[in-house]
């Protein structure tokens, strides 16, 4: 019999652009201790640990290995799973399957990465196709640039819209302590800062961060013996299609929305904009917060900027998203989906202090990497079926 | 079916990623480096918990999973482990290292675990598992691993 | 907990250099053997794990270039980076989650793309060592004098698990060195790193692998007698050598512990028919076998000039040919499975041991075998 998983404690680093003070396996570890204080456990009731980063950030080979003094894996099982962007998301639910599979009881999950220490973009631009890709395209702006632009052709949508999205976030980072990036800014600032790639300004992209995030999962009987408040995990999904930059629907996000609709069908969720209490989603630019959300069936195709404008998905609306300042507040690329998913386990848990959505019933959590591929959690308070 | 690549010329791309890293050493790291390079001695941490003395310097023991280190100082002369000999020179090698370049796990007096570096001023089949070796520090010192240029065997 | 079996494999055949397909392509082919061999359509799979390195592949997001080939399309699908055993594990867990039931593995690398001792310097610690310039053989080298000072064992005996393993690689048609060899031949050839001579090292390989993984549920549906998981586990020793006894492998001593309990096994050196355990150096072989257990302590060396891990002896060893007959780094665990799979099922043709009820997987990840994943799999449920 498969088992039910639950969420029973996390730990983050205080997010930030450099972390000269610590090297990696250092970094991690800060995040370790701290999730196994927040679970009240010991690294001796780890039973297995599951990790991810992207390997050309660190150049560091077989990380699983390299890490252990970090991560607390000596003489225990180490796997990694690494998918990207997605890396954070992916490692949370390979987590969800070594608990629900019956194998592990207690799965210790590390998402981390030192984005200070290499050239972001020179390594994401590796991540194309050497042959086709590779040599006409630059790391992840171009492509988001692309996708923002087909999407504002389509449906009417301007640049005063993303930036709409980017103000938000970086309201609610005000919140959290953990954010690398904690600056209001007015729509204006927003438009007025430098244009990256057009309709990008440099307001309405992720920053580089330095950081690491541990989430602790563990199997129905333990999880209610040790946790008051767990978050159960309803069901996961991932899609990652389109092996070349050219294959992708520019303007809508195929992997989120299919991704997504198997998940409101395993967890019997009609709509998920008025079942859903909070989200954090893998969010790296402003136009991802507009293209998604309609992906994700919360409003119809071209509806975003009207339901964001109204201001529905800001702390106190009807479905805040972000409350944490989300990926455009800070950015440590493995560890950034796995925060989401902290951040949402937080939300379950009644755990968020000052960004606390008031009572979370259920909480969505995304990755988003490689070329437009989602991974995504449905957290729930209610144990699952 | 008859292979309809039969005979096509097949085309090899060649690249190479190009990724710089600039790696942040630590705390931990860099005041083993600044004493190594400053003051020519090799330092360890000693685990408050376990007891055990551990090089390279760790900010966190691995098995007490504590933060709960003193820095100690460590002999320059220690026991080899065990060693590598390469003949070939393979690509990893330095350009300034000649082969055959011998690597040798070193425990020096004082630490519990053993350091990774060269052998050298020996040729290779005078090398003995359980001999003695001392540090011989580099002339011109940045503040890496190679500060220490290699370890030579005890007279 | 429920059950998982293995009920199809696929590989490509092992080959220096395959210059005329992409890793897509390889995919490709090896899934397609799997799901044949499985008697399945790739609608009956219902999610896919891919095995690449980033390193390896010269490409961050290496499994990108193999998702689409492996027929994740509209599937869930996700990646892991390290040994083809590893990726098996997570693709087990998946299809007793009660997510999924069908789990397609792959592992691919192309050896032959990249310079392999830039790729496992990579591997040492870029602050404290990577400078020194060591690798993957240097390393290994150094493991090996290790175990051989402890053991006494000979380079003589090292050179007979090259002779042992190229020799059992003429009956494999997928291997890569099909050689018959003389333990002279081995001693005589090329000095790379003492004390491993080019013999006693695994070549540069390109191939992929493919294992489908199915819950019990549906594991008697399809073609093949299905293959059970009777037990598995994985474990990591310290990252530093200076941190380790070298001349063990005690993370691997754990993970068969775990494995045969899990299994109910109480004397491996009687239940296992069968093993296929990483030889990427020859040494390995032997020390890999003490640590597991299917050795006597410091004996394997004697136990194999006795021809105990002989095709035809009472436990045979790497009948495949192993690593030493061919090497893609990532996939070589599912090759390993893939022949323990076909030497249960009774289908490995002429590398085929007289008895395989139960037998042994052994995957390795990290430098010197810091990590290792052993698997115990069997005929009867």
């Amino acid at each position: 019999m498969a088992k039910r998983v639950a969420i029973v404690g996390t730990g983050q680093t205080f997010h930030k652009s450099h972390r000269p003070d610590v090297n990696g396996q250092e970094l991690i570890h800060e995040a370790v201790a701290r999730a196994l204080s927040d679970a009240d456990l010991k690294l001796k009731d780890i039973d297995a640990i599951v990790i991810g980063n992207m390997d050309h950030f660190e150049g560091i080979n077989y990380v699983d290995c390299w890490s252990v003094d970090g991560s607390g894996g000596t003489m225990k099982p180490i796997i990694k799973l690494t998918t990207g962007g997605t890396t954070g998301c992916t490692v949370a639910i390979g987590g969800y399957h070594l608990v629900a599979s019956g194998m592990f009881d207690r799965v210790l999950i590390i998402g981390w990465e030192k984005n200070s220490e290499s050239d972001t973009t020179g390594a994401i631009t590796t991540a194309f196709d050497p042959i086709w890709d590779r040599l006409v395209f630059a790391g992840a702006i171009s492509g988001l640039a692309a996708e923002a632009q087909a999407y504002m052709a389509r449906y009417g949508a301007t640049d005063r819209d993303g930036a709409r999205v980017s103000v938000r976030d970086r309201k609610h980072a005000m919140n959290n302590p953990h954010a690398q990036l904690r600056k209001e800014v007015s729509l204006e600032e927003v438009l007025a800062s430098p244009m990256l790639a057009d309709p990008i300004h440099l307001l309405d992209v992720c920053p580089r961060s330095d950081g690491a995030c541990a989430v602790i999962m563990a199997s129905e009987e333990v999880a209610e013996k040790i946790c008051p408040t767990p978050d159960w995990i309803w069901g996961t999904a991932a899609r990652h299609s389109y092996s070349y930059l050219g294959d992708a629907d520019y303007g809508r996000l195929t992997s989120m929305r299919e991704g997504s609709q198997e998940l409101w069908k395993k967890a019997g969720i009609k709509e998920p904009r008025k079942e859903l209490d909070v989200i954090e989603m893998y969010q790296p630019y402003s136009f991802g917060g507009l293209i998604w959300i309609e992906d994700m069936g919360l409003v119809g195709p071209g509806e975003a900027p009207r339901y964001i404008w109204d201001g529905n998905t800001d702390m106190g609306g009807e479905l805040p998203i972000n409350p944490s300042g989300g990926v455009i507040s800070c950015n440590p690329i493995g560890a950034t989906g796995l925060i989401r998913c902290a951040e949402a386990a937080m939300q379950v848990m009644g755990k968020a202090e000052g960004r606390q959505v008031p009572d979370v019933n259920f909480a969505f959590s995304s990755g988003f990497g490689g070329c437009w591929w989602t991974d995504m959690i449905l957290h729930g308070k209610k144990k699952p079926a | 079916m008859s292979d309809q690549f039969q005979g096509i010329e097949p085309m090899v791309y060649q690249s190479q990623i190009n990724v710089p890293y600039s790696w942040w050493a630590g705390d931990t790291a860099t005041r083993f480096f600044v004493t190594l390079r400053d003051e020519k001695k090799i330092t360890a941490t000693k685990c408050g918990d376990c007891g055990k003395v551990l090089l390279p310097p760790r900010k966190i023991c691995p098995r007490c999973f504590t933060e709960n280190m003193e820095w100690v100082n460590v002999s320059d002369e220690g026991t080899l482990l065990t060693f590598a000999v390469a003949r070939r020179p393979f690509a990893a090698i330095p350009a300034d290292k000649k082969v055959p370049v011998i690597w040798g796990l070193i425990q020096l007096d004082g630490a519990d675990t053993a350091l990774l570096h060269y052998l050298d001023g020996v040729r290779p089949e005078e090398v003995s598992i359980g001999m003695r070796v001392r540090a011989v520090y580099a002339e011109a010192r940045k503040g890496t691993i190679r500060d220490i240029s290699h370890f030579k065997p005890v007279k | 907990m429920d059950r998982a079996a293995i009920i199809g494999v696929g590989m490509t055949k092992i080959e220096k250099r395959k210059i005329r397909q992409t890793f897509a392509d390889m995919a490709w082919e090896a899934v397609n053997k799997a799901l044949t061999d499985a008697g399945m359509t790739m609608d009956d799979i219902d999610n896919v794990v891919t095995t690449s390195s980033d390193f390896w592949d010269g490409r961050t997001i290496s499994c990108m270039a193999v998702g689409d080939a492996s027929g994740a399309a509209h599937k869930n699908i996700s990646c892991v980076e390290g040994d083809g055993t590893y990726g098996a594990f997570y693709g087990m867990t998946r299809a007793l989650s009660g997510s999924y039931r069908t789990t397609l593995v792959t592992g691919h690398t192309k050896g032959s793309e990249s310079v392999s001792s830039l790729i496992t310097n990579a591997a040492f610690d870029p602050i404290y060592e990577r400078s020194l310039g060591m690798d993957m053989i240097t390393a290994c080298a150094m493991q090996a004098r290790s175990y051989m000072h402890r053991t006494k064992t000979t380079s003589e005996q090292l050179a007979l698990v090259s002779v042992k393993n190229h020799g059992n690689a003429l009956k494999n048609p997928l291997a890569q060195l099909p050689l018959n060899l003389t333990v002279s031949d081995v001693l005589a050839s090329e000095m790379v790193a003492d004390p491993l001579h080019k013999l006693d090292c695994s070549p540069v390989s390109d191939g992929c692998a493919a294992v489908i993984i199915a819950h019990e549920s549906v594991a008697a549906k399809f073609r093949q007698k299905p293959v059970w998981v009777r037990g598995v586990s994985f474990c990591a020793d310290s990252f530093f050598f200076g941190d380790r006894d070298l001349s063990r492998a005690g993370s691997l001593a754990q993970a068969a512990k775990k494995a045969y309990a899990m299994a109910g096994i109480h004397d491996p050196k009687k239940e296992i028919d069968v093993a296929e355990v990483s030889d990427a150096f020859t040494y390995q072989e032997l020390l890999w076998l003490e640590e597991m257990g299917l050795a006597d302590d410091a004996a394997a060396g004697k136990q194999l000039e006795r021809g105990d891990f002989n095709l035809d002896g009472p436990l045979p060893v790497n009948a495949s040919g192993g690593l030493l007959s061919g090497h893609p780094v990532i996939a070589a665990g599912l090759y390993s499975m893939a022949a323990v799979v076909r030497q249960i099922r009774g289908d490995a043709g002429g590398f085929q041991v007289k008895k395989a009820k139960t037998g042994l997987v052994q995957g390795v990840n990290g430098l010197g075998g810091q990590s290792h994943c052993v698997w115990i799999l069997d005929k009867d449920k």
